[in-house]
């Protein structure tokens, strides 16, 4: 049995083996951002080589908690201790010093260096390159074989897959010298594959002695590969959890404060007209690939259509490909019966699309807009905002305090920054946008990544509401659980095709083998 | 994450911190004074008298200011939309050809309030004529703007000195300028104003265009926060893939914004061809257009700012020029160190001072 530390509702220690002293311990950690109280009073301590997992809604103050870790942020109170000694956390340096090493949400990777050159890069120990890079050469072998992280150490970071750009990522933390291991949302970006073989690395590092302190929102996960598990709510840990010894609805109730619906409930679709029609679709991209190949397709007013694959089949160039963001190399595109080659995004707004996208960061968003600004983005032309050249600012604010009490967007002030949202809140922001369009046609895509449960559980519900209400949807997503609740049907892509289209009682196996282009 | 994410209130990042850099570039500017033999005190007196201490002192601070709102509005209206324009200095000097020659068309024969609009509307045209190239190439084959408004601006300046020899030149005359505006064709000083506060400009050439350039302000501040163009330009200047998605025709909105932000650069051939020379002559721009990128970055591409920013540079300007002359070992390049510690610490070093107001902000917020 592994050693276990956890503390019981009262707050007592419960030690499984007293004999070992916690990896890392934080003890009655305080942090407030002016009136915020981020994190009240926290404890916890995670035993030397388990795998302990943080869960909590947006806003619980999980990034707080592993900022200070980090030494992004100092703690007004408390102390952090590792291996049991008393350590301050100045900034990420001391951070690293101490052992701990951080793959984040977004990658930190030079994304024209190499592999290579992003391990060595900040730790060089010289002026002259070569020999460092032929250090990190033998080490990375080392680690690649100890820890089965395969990466080409040459190839160049922006042509890597996610999962292996997330594979160079702990690789540096490693050959830093890691030895507690922080992951933030680790498989927000990954396919299920790819989200398998980091749990297998994961379980790998454990097994070698590793702490790893994973945060993420899914419960799935959590219950996956954790050990143990502590659940943040509103700046507070209120528990601690072995993992065996919980379930996925005691997490989620613990999460949200409330009882929480882990299952979509949806009645029968009603199909009418058509509303989208894509015919013998190619697209390619800037290097002249084929993302899209051939794809012909329809959706009707009342359905939703669930695309499922892997990330990088070609369904985010398909959507774009829709929303007149990517000019597709051939093929027809009908919206409403209207064909829409050579329209731009705004003029297929007009027509009645609606886009939530894959990227809220790059695309459906301008980060550094306040809320209500963003509350327009892609209908600032709309009279309703300001006629003539003018914007209507009052009339604009007032919609998105509409909007922003419709969605329960919080905190609910139309005038802060849009980066200063959490996930879900942004996410939301953008859902609210499209969806109050009323929309004849909404596409979506990944509309949970990075969303904590009770915000997906809100957007999974105003989706198929849309569909109800008569719309089409079409729906992109890397979760398969997502793709199989919400559609009516499913079409698999893979390798920019179409291979086969299935109602949304086809099983979990079937899909899979599918999606892997193995049947059809 | 880190400090550059901590909101601070409005008047620490746009009041406390600009304050501070300024005093340190004040007092490495002193160091420099100090490190040459001279009185740093006294400097700073010079400085400051030679700039706001008398009526022509003013005039001509104020003078200097005109011109630096123009260019930095220019800069800014570019550079919300992404862009960073470096030609507004021949995009200026453009501009004075189309002032110039509206007001040696029109000078004989109406008052100086009817030449006025055509002096505005040839400088900006002319100005935003100058900036059509390099903006289509920008937008249509993704030459960088950059690059291509500075050639432009020695293109600009080739072609002004070769129409004033060549063209314009008063027969007879050695100097390569037009002839004199008759006052049909020229701005008049704005000695009522300054008779207002109870000063005299006496010969300095603060005029009308100061008026112009405040409109101007207002009309930028109504673009860019107020107008669908202006929501447009910043969209795409903070985020191309969002504007993308958000349907803001790219190449449109790319020339427009250029042509606006010449034109800007174009009105300030009106402070110094028709306010202040009454002609049209060589170089008369003297590096007013890069002394706008410096106000602009200053001034955060906001108006006000711009205003203040511009302020500060015609105190340098017209108090430096002052300074040299009752120091004469404090030179004129001496005054250009000074300018540049300037731009270096409150333009280019804008973040440094942030990290600490931040960590002491915090200190005082838990307290």
């Amino acid at each position: 049995m592994r050693p276990l530390h956890i503390r019981n509702s009262k707050g007592r220690r419960l030690s499984l083996d007293p004999s070992t002293v916690p990896a890392i311990e934080l003890v009655g950690i305080d942090k407030k951002f002016g009136p915020v109280h981020a994190n009240k009073n926290i404890n916890l301590g995670v035993a030397k080589g388990t795998i302990h997992g943080i869960i909590g809604e947006n806003g619980a103050g999980k990034s707080t908690l592993m900022s200070i870790l980090y030494g992004f942020y100092q703690a007004d109170q408390g102390e952090i201790r590792i291996g049991g000694r008393p350590t301050v956390i100045r900034d990420s340096q001391a951070a690293i010093a101490a052992g701990i090493g951080m793959v984040h949400q977004h990658f930190m990777l030079v994304e024209n260096f190499t592999v290579i050159e992003n391990i060595t890069l900040g730790v060089e120990g010289g002026p002259l390159l070569g020999q460092s890079v032929d250090r990190a050469r033998v080490e990375l072998q080392r680690l690649e074989k100890e820890y089965g992280l395969e990466v080409d150490p040459d190839a160049v970071i922006e042509e890597l897959p996610v999962g292996a750009q997330q594979r160079v990522e702990i690789l540096k933390a490693l050959y830093r010298g890691a030895e507690i291991l922080i992951l933030d949302e680790p498989t927000g970006a990954l396919t299920p594959a790819e989200a398998d073989h980091l749990f297998n690395v994961l379980r790998i590092l454990r097994d070698q002695g590793k702490t790893i302190i994973l945060i993420t929102h899914k419960l799935r996960e959590i219950m996956a590969i954790t050990d143990t598990v502590s659940v943040m709510r509103r700046g507070e840990m209120v528990a601690t959890r072995a993992t065996a010894e919980t379930t996925v609805e005691e997490l989620a109730e613990l999460m949200v404060g409330r009882r929480v619906l882990l299952r979509v409930e949806k009645g029968e679709a009603n199909p009418g007209a058509v509303l989208l029609s894509v015919t013998n679709l190619t697209v390619k991209d800037s290097r002249g690939v084929t993302m899209v190949d051939n794809v012909s397709f329809e959706v009707k007013a009342g359905e939703i259509v669930g695309i499922a694959g892997v990330a990088g089949n070609g369904q985010s160039e398909l959507l774009e490909a829709i929303a007149g963001i990517r000019k597709p190399t051939s093929g027809e595109i009908l919206i409403d019966g209207q064909p829409v080659a050579g329209l731009d995004a705004s003029r297929r707004r007009d027509l009645g699309l609606a886009h939530i996208p894959e990227d809220r960061h790059h695309m459906g968003l301008v980060l550094k807009f306040e809320e209500y600004e963003n509350s327009i983005l892609g209908y600032h032309r709309d009279p309703k905002y300001g006629r003539g050249a003018l914007l209507d600012l009052d009339a604009i604010r007032a919609d998105a305090e509409e909007k922003i009490a419709k969605y329960d967007i919080r905190p609910p002030n139309p005038r802060l920054k849009t980066a200063n949202f959490s996930g879900g809140n942004q996410q939301k922001i953008v859902v609210a946008r499209e969806i109050e369009r009323d929309p004849k046609l909404l596409i979506v895509g990944q509309p949970t990544r990075g969303v904590d449960v009770g915000a997906i559980e809100f957007i999974h519900r105003r989706i198929i509401e849309t569909r109800d209400a008569g719309k089409a949807v079409l729906l992109v997503s890397v979760e398969l659980d997502e793709v199989r609740s919400l559609s009516d049907r499913i079409l698999v892509m893979f390798a920019g095709r179409i291979v086969g289209e299935k109602t949304s009682d086809a099983g979990e196996q079937t899909l899979g083998l599918m999606m892997a282009g193995i049947a059809a | 994450m880190t400090t550059a994410s901590v909101p601070l209130p409005n008047w620490i990042s746009y009041g406390l911190i600009p304050l501070l850099n300024l005093m340190l570039a004040f007092f490495f500017s002193g160091l420099v004074v100090w490190a040459i033999g001279e009185n740093p005190l006294k400097a700073l007196n010079f400085l400051i008298q030679g700039s706001l201490g008398r009526g022509d002192a003013i005039g001509f601070t104020l003078f200097y200011t005109t011109s630096f709102i123009f260019t930095g509005l220019s800069v800014a209206v570019a550079f919300h939309a992404g862009l960073f324009n470096i030609g507004s200095e021949g995009q200026a000097y453009v501009g004075g050809l189309g002032a110039a020659l509206a007001a040696l068309a029109l000078d004989h024969y109406v008052p100086w309030y009817v030449t006025m609009p055509f002096a505005i509307a040839g400088a900006a045209i002319f100005g935003a004529a100058w900036a059509l190239i390099p903006a289509w190439l920008q937008a249509k084959r993704g030459s960088h703007v950059v690059i291509t408004t500075i050639m432009f601006n020695f293109i600009g300046a080739a072609l002004m000195v070769y129409l004033l020899v060549n063209v314009f030149i008063v027969p007879g005359k050695m100097a390569p300028e037009t002839r004199t505006f008759l006052p049909g064709g020229q701005l008049p000083k704005l000695d009522w104003l300054m008779g207002l506060f109870g000063l005299d400009q006496g010969p300095a050439p603060f005029n009308v265009s100061f008026l112009i350039a405040l409109v101007m302000c207002y009309l930028v501040w109504l673009l860019i926060w107020r107008t669908k163009l202006g929501y447009e330009m910043r969209t795409l200047g903070i985020s191309p893939s969002a504007a993308i998605y958000a349907g803001v025709p790219y190449v449109r909105t790319v020339i427009i914004a250029m042509l606006i932000s010449g034109g800007l650069a174009g009105m300030m051939a009106l402070n110094a061809v028709n306010g202040a020379a009454a002609r049209l002559q060589v170089e008369f721009v003297a590096g007013a257009g890069f002394v706008g990128i410096a106000v602009s970055l200053m001034g955060r591409s906001h108006p006000v700012g711009i205003i203040l920013a511009a302020f500060l540079f015609g105190i340098l300007y017209q108090g430096g020029a002052d300074l040299s002359f009752e120091m004469p070992s404090i030179t004129r390049d001496m005054i250009v160190v000074i300018q540049g510690l300037v731009i270096l610490f409150a333009g280019a070093l804008e973040y440094m001072l942030r990290p600490t107001v931040v960590r002491i902000y915090q200190q005082f917020v838990k307290a």
